[in-house]
């Protein structure tokens, strides 16, 4: 069989970040392949110079042995070459048909009915469901994924990208989108899939290579390899960061989340039968692939989620009594005496307004406060000027709008706000995300500081390092469903990485957590 | 690898400005306003073959040449700068209010049906308070019309509140030919002109000067309430990000209803101050476009009621002073639109100069 | 009298149907156009500048000179509109709300500028311009016109540019759900990352869609002055530019169903003069102007509570689009 796509010495930085290291990959026409690696480990970066829409800084791309430019998504078109993203790219009032051919120039006369033919035609030969005249918005996750599909094979491509096309699918879907996958590789065409899902690579790749950290680890043969070997490879050796862990103190059950489901417009399950238990004086750290329901997770506790089934408890340590906080809006939720902080995921679209200036940001927690319609500004001004002396944020003034500040300091007002208000419960989601090493260990201090004050501090992490070394008791999800609650002490990242690429829900044992 | 050439990036790169330096955004801003009255200087020259220096003269003796001229132009502003101060909360909030028109049309509507209807029967401390109350509840329905479905299903504000203006006009284009004073004649005259019911009264012997006071408080007051108030800053907020509004507990729809009423009262306020205490009567066209002239003032200045004070000025100034050039020359006074137009044109369009900056190719190859 | 009635409302809404085709063109590509009142005025006047100054350079017209040279003009000076509003939307990303109402402003300030301004060098001290020569030529019509009886009153007795307009609708709903173009179109106003994804060239369709509807808007202010009315007047167009807006909701984004539009909306506007009941006068048109906008209101709101995703506006409406903040 002859090599399809090879890529050699491939290296892109962004900034100061190195996304792809001298990264080497290999396809053969008729043949599998599937990108393995953790989020950020430069699977999506690598495929992208491929289609075109990013540029290597340096190293060669072969195409049938020779080597070729690709400068944009059109050069990658004549090379044959497509890419399904994770995002969809389609005009939703549109037909598939529609979608499939728009932007084609050179088809001859404008004649929708041959093309919703050849639609058909292409998807009779690889076996796709699809209605060629069914607008989007009416379809399914999966029929848009399908219609994504055609419209590469529509193009002619016969070297196939896809990024994680199973992670918006059920199942079932996947099942077929994985038949279709392996009559297109019998028909001769080079298929590379991106991937963190174990038993997916093993049941449908010929071979695997993996990445991690930007780096190119290795490719094996599926049918020589097995989970540990490829875990191992994915979430490569510990690195020891020395973040100071204390033993949890006075632990009592702070918030108690039961069975809970919630559900997205189409009816598909985010979390799926969810329960655990938050304690007092501990950081519980929630781990998994990125979009496996972390973000739902917390907004359904914040009161931003409406939640379809099940409870959310909260224990108030002043008062002894027990609410649920099921179906409460935020403002009921503050006004039971919950004293719950979030830093969420979307910084600047969320938990902060980027055009505003500190100390009115300071104000976006409190601002109800007092009597009378005018707002007092004297202790959110002084409450930004404390935060930025403690946490040391670099800005002009405490009258400097946030979307002008760096992202380190933009978290570190975003969390100090939070740690502000004394919470007796802390949810930060991604709270290291895209910081600096100093930037990243001042929040590990403060989440400590708080754990230390009896706090239950909630971290939805990714770095399966911080996690291992900061928390005290680790949940795993994937797929919107537990699959694990392992002790952060004595767990191994092997041990995570298997759980966050299982799907079977783990049911923590009631008794084990009453004793 | 063969090079790392960029043939394809184009000449002109457009990069979005991260920290726009507030003293390079005025200057931008000041040589945008200049460069339109050079243009406009030099069309009225084409136009009119008078000399520049000559026609800003004569615009400068429009606006300020006598007593009664500033007067009429302080009065002119009061009223823009009224119904631009209206519109500002609802822009704040990024809901798209072009209904001042007939908002201010149907609060001023309400006052002449009182001071026609009920004029006689009650003394003047009755009925302007009376007047009062219905023009502020007549513009606060009609503002909080369109926004009630928007709230309630998304239907578009912009064009509900557009087309909101035209029942608006043709409403009271029907009352004014059923009320018409006198009757038959088709139009409605000077209301009440002998007992003056109803009409706002003059203070130092100033019809205007009423009008600017109520003005130039309500400037004040709305400059605080969106500063300094919980609602200002609940609108800011929802404006700026619904996701940041709804994570602090902010009730959405409400703000968008309460900021409409509050929009349109002041439309309702505006529509008053017009009839009651301008023209004393009212035609369809009592508003006379200051509710879309309105969105270009409070939009043009940021949304901040001060410096609306500058920006409706420079609006009523050209007006002013156009429409003396028409009248020495014997033109048209439609002039002043043109204007209006070109002084408009040139300063949206320097807002992309203050958002953006154009990076050419060589330069940025050098800098690598 | 029915057969005139119609007839009547047919004249009256060929001025919408130009401006709400062109605004359906325009929305199309992502851009409410809120100057096409403005562009309105402005096509007429041009229209009547050309056919004012080519009436006063000959002793005699040549019919389809006095005809093409209004054509062209009122077509030029809508294009210039267009362009100014192109440039600052599309290329300065302008507030196209903002943009749209300065340009109406202007634009009703230029008609009614040069219609004051020509009437006082055409010497003749009059408060209109006479257009009695060339609007002879507009309104010629099919000779065997009057000799059909009410057929030949409702289907051949107009200028010919009514059954322009009518056919530019017909053209533009073909274009638009029939032809790669119009798809490439859709897309744009759409969902302008994806069409950009697919590899059209989003700032090209916006500003061609958006000059072709100005100059086609545009026509419409030109057969208001020429053939309906065969007068300049000052505003006396009216709001028709703001009830062609409304026309294009009403028709939810579909030039062909803007045709029977225009016709309601044209006959609801002189359905007054007709209707002979004792106590409906004067007062009572005003309320019968007043149902073209309470239709439209009806529809918009309809639309958005049914939620039905083809009558919805385009979904990009009224946003400026910059590739690198996707």
């Amino acid at each position: 069989m002859s090599v399809a796509i090879e890529l050699k010495d491939i290296t892109k930085t962004f900034g100061s970040v190195v996304a792809n290291d001298n990264v080497c990959l290999k396809v053969d026409r008729g043949e599998i392949l599937s990108i393995l690696g953790e989020n950020g480990s430069g699977k999506t970066t690598l495929m992208n110079m491929i289609a075109g829409i990013y540029f290597p800084d340096h190293g060669q791309i072969f195409i049938d042995g020779e080597e070729v430019v690709i400068r944009s998504p059109k050069d990658a078109f004549r090379y044959k070459i497509g890419m399904i993203h994770q995002h969809f790219k389609l005009v939703d009032v549109f037909t598939a048909t529609e979608n499939i051919i728009l932007g084609l120039e050179d088809q001859g006369k404008y004649n929708l009915k041959k093309a919703a033919q050849r639609v058909k035609e292409i998807s009779e030969q690889y076996g796709f469901e699809i209605d060629p005249m069914k607008k989007i918005y009416e379809m399914s996750v999966s029929e848009k994924q399908t219609v994504e599909i055609i419209k590469v094979l529509y193009r002619g491509a016969d070297i196939l990208i896809l990024d994680e096309p199973t992670a918006v699918l059920t199942p079932q879907e996947t099942q077929k989108l994985f038949a279709v996958l392996r009559k297109m590789r019998d028909s001769g065409k080079a298929i590379i899939i991106i991937t963190h899902k174990l038993h997916e690579v093993l049941s449908l790749s010929d071979k695997v290579s993996v990445l991690c950290k930007g780096k190119y680890v290795g490719t094996v043969n599926t049918a020589e390899t097995n989970e540990n070997q490829l875990t191992e490879m994915m979430v490569g050796k510990k690195v020891t960061l020395n973040i100071d862990r204390s033993e949890p103190k006075n632990c009592e059950k702070r918030l108690e989340v039961c069975d809970v489901s919630c559900m997205n417009r189409e009816g598909v399950k985010l979390l799926d039968d969810v329960s655990f238990t938050a304690y007092s004086g501990e950081i519980l750290g929630i781990a998994g692939i990125a979009g496996s329901g972390q973000r739902e997770l917390l907004e359904a506790i914040a009161g931003l989620q409406h939640i379809s089934e099940g409870d959310i408890y909260y224990h108030n340590p002043k008062t002894g009594t027990t609410d649920d906080l099921r179906d409460k809006t935020p403002l009921e939720i503050r006004e039971l005496g919950v004293r719950l902080s979030f830093v969420p995921e979307d910084r600047l679209g969320m938990g902060l307004v980027g055009n505003m200036d500190i100390v009115d940001n300071m104000m976006l927690r409190s601002y109800r406060r007092g009597k009378g319609m005018f707002l007092e500004r004297k202790k959110p001004k002084s409450l930004a000027e404390d935060i930025i002396k403690q946490l040391e944020v670099v800005t002009p003034s405490a009258n400097t709008p946030v979307r002008r500040l760096s992202g380190g300091n933009v978290q570190k007002v975003l969390v100090g706000r939070e740690i502000a208000s004394s919470p007796t419960v802390l949810m930060a989601a991604y709270p290291v995300r895209g910081l600096d090493i100093n930037s990243s260990y001042t929040i590990y201090n403060l989440l400590n500081q708080q754990k230390d004050k009896g706090v239950a501090v909630i971290f939805v992490g990714e770095d399966l390092d911080v996690l291992l070394e900061l928390c005290d008791r680790i949940v795993v999800i994937g797929s919107g469903r537990i699959t694990g609650i392992v002790d952060a002490r004595t767990t191994t990242k092997e041990e995570i990485g298997l759980l966050m690429t299982k799907t079977e829900a783990y049911k923590e044992d009631k008794a084990h957590e009453n004793a | 690898m063969k090079t790392h050439d960029k043939a394809h990036e184009p000449l002109l790169h457009i990069v979005k400005r991260s920290a726009p330096v507030w003293w390079r955004a005025w200057l931008i801003r000041v040589i945008a306003v200049v460069a339109a009255l050079i243009f406009s200087g030099v069309i009225s020259f084409l136009l009119t073959g008078k000399n520049p220096i000559e026609i800003y003269a004569t615009m400068l003796d429009g606006a300020f040449g006598t007593e009664r001229r500033i007067w009429n132009l302080f009065q002119a502003l009061a009223m823009l700068l009224c119904v631009s101060l209206a519109v500002t909360p609802a822009f704040k909030m990024r809901f798209w209010n072009i209904g001042a028109e007939g908002q201010a049309l149907i609060g001023g509507f309400a006052a002449a049906a009182c001071m026609l209807k009920i004029g006689d029967a009650l003394p003047n401390y009755l009925l302007i308070p009376l007047m009062i109350i219905c023009s502020v509840v007549a513009g606060a329905v009609w503002a909080v019309i369109p926004a009630f479905f928007k709230a309630k299903w998304g239907t578009n504000e912009t064009l509900f509140t557009l087309m909101m203006n035209y029942i608006a006009i043709q409403l009271v284009s029907y009352f004014v030919q059923i009320w018409a004073v006198p009757a038959g004649s088709g139009k409605i005259g000077t209301i009440n002109p002998n007992t003056m019911a109803g009409w706002l009264p003059e203070i130092f012997g100033q019809k205007y000067l009423l009008n600017i006071i109520i003005v130039v408080a309500l400037t004040v007051l709305m400059y605080i309430y969106l500063k300094y108030s919980k609602h200002g800053y609940e609108i800011s907020v929802v404006g700026e990000s619904e996701n940041t509004a709804r994570y602090i507990g902010i009730n959405v729809k409400k703000v968008i209803l309460r900021t409409m009423l509050l929009s349109g009262a002041i439309c309702g306020i505006a529509g008053l101050l017009l009839v009651a205490g301008t023209d004393h009567s009212i035609t369809g066209d009592t508003v006379a476009g200051r509710g879309f002239t309105a969105i270009m003032v409070s939009w043009l200045a940021k949304f901040n009621p001060i410096y609306m004070i500058v920006t409706s000025f420079i609006i009523v100034f050209l007006q002013k002073g156009a429409g003396e050039i028409a009248t020495t020359l014997g033109l048209n006074h439609a002039f002043s639109d043109i204007i209006t137009g070109i002084i408009i044109f040139f300063i949206i369009g320097s807002e992309f100069f203050i958002n953006y900056s154009i990076k050419f190719r060589e330069k940025e190859a050098q800098t690598k | 009298m029915i057969a005139a009635f119609i007839q009547r409302a047919i004249m009256q809404g060929i001025p919408l149907l130009f401006g709400s085709t062109g605004e359906i063109i325009t929305e199309k590509s992502g851009h409410l156009n809120l100057g096409i009142p403005g562009i309105m005025y402005v096509g007429g006047i041009s229209g009547v500048i050309g056919s004012f100054f080519y009436q006063h350079s000959v002793e005699q017209m040549n019919p389809v000179l006095a005809v093409l040279i209004p054509f062209g003009c009122s077509l030029l000076g809508s294009l210039l509109m267009g362009l100014i509003y192109c440039f600052l939307t599309v290329t300065l990303r302008a507030n196209q709300n903002v943009t749209g109402l300065a340009l109406t402003t202007f634009g009703i300030g230029v008609g009614n500028f040069f219609g004051g301004s020509l009437t006082k060098l055409s010497g003749t001290g009059a408060t209109s311009i006479e257009l009695t020569q060339a609007s002879i030529y507009f309104k010629t019509t099919f000779p065997f016109a009057d000799k059909l009886g009410w057929v030949g009153t409702i289907f051949f007795s107009y200028g010919f540019m009514v059954y322009l307009a009518v056919i530019i609708a017909l053209v533009a709903a073909y274009v638009l759900k029939r032809t790669r173009i119009g798809l490439q179109l859709r897309a744009v106003g759409e969902n302008p990352a994806t069409a950009d994804a697919a590899g059209i060239n989003v700032n090209r369709y916006k500003y061609v869609a958006t000059c072709a509807g100005s100059m086609i808007a545009g026509l419409g202010g030109l057969y208001y002055v020429v053939d309906y009315m065969g007068v300049w007047s000052n505003d006396g167009f009216g709001d028709r530019g703001w009830l062609a807006i409304a026309l294009v909701i009403f028709a939810v984004w579909r030039p062909n169903v803007g045709i029977l539009g225009s016709f309601l909306f044209g006959g609801l506007y002189i359905v007054h003069t007709y209707i002979q009941i004792p106590g409906f006068g004067i007062a009572e048109q005003e309320l019968f102007k007043m149902l073209p906008y309470v239709v439209t209101i009806i529809v918009l709101v309809v639309t958005s509570i049914r939620e039905k995703r083809e009558s919805q506006p385009p979904a990009s409406l009224g946003l400026a689009y910059f590739r690198e903040e996707r």
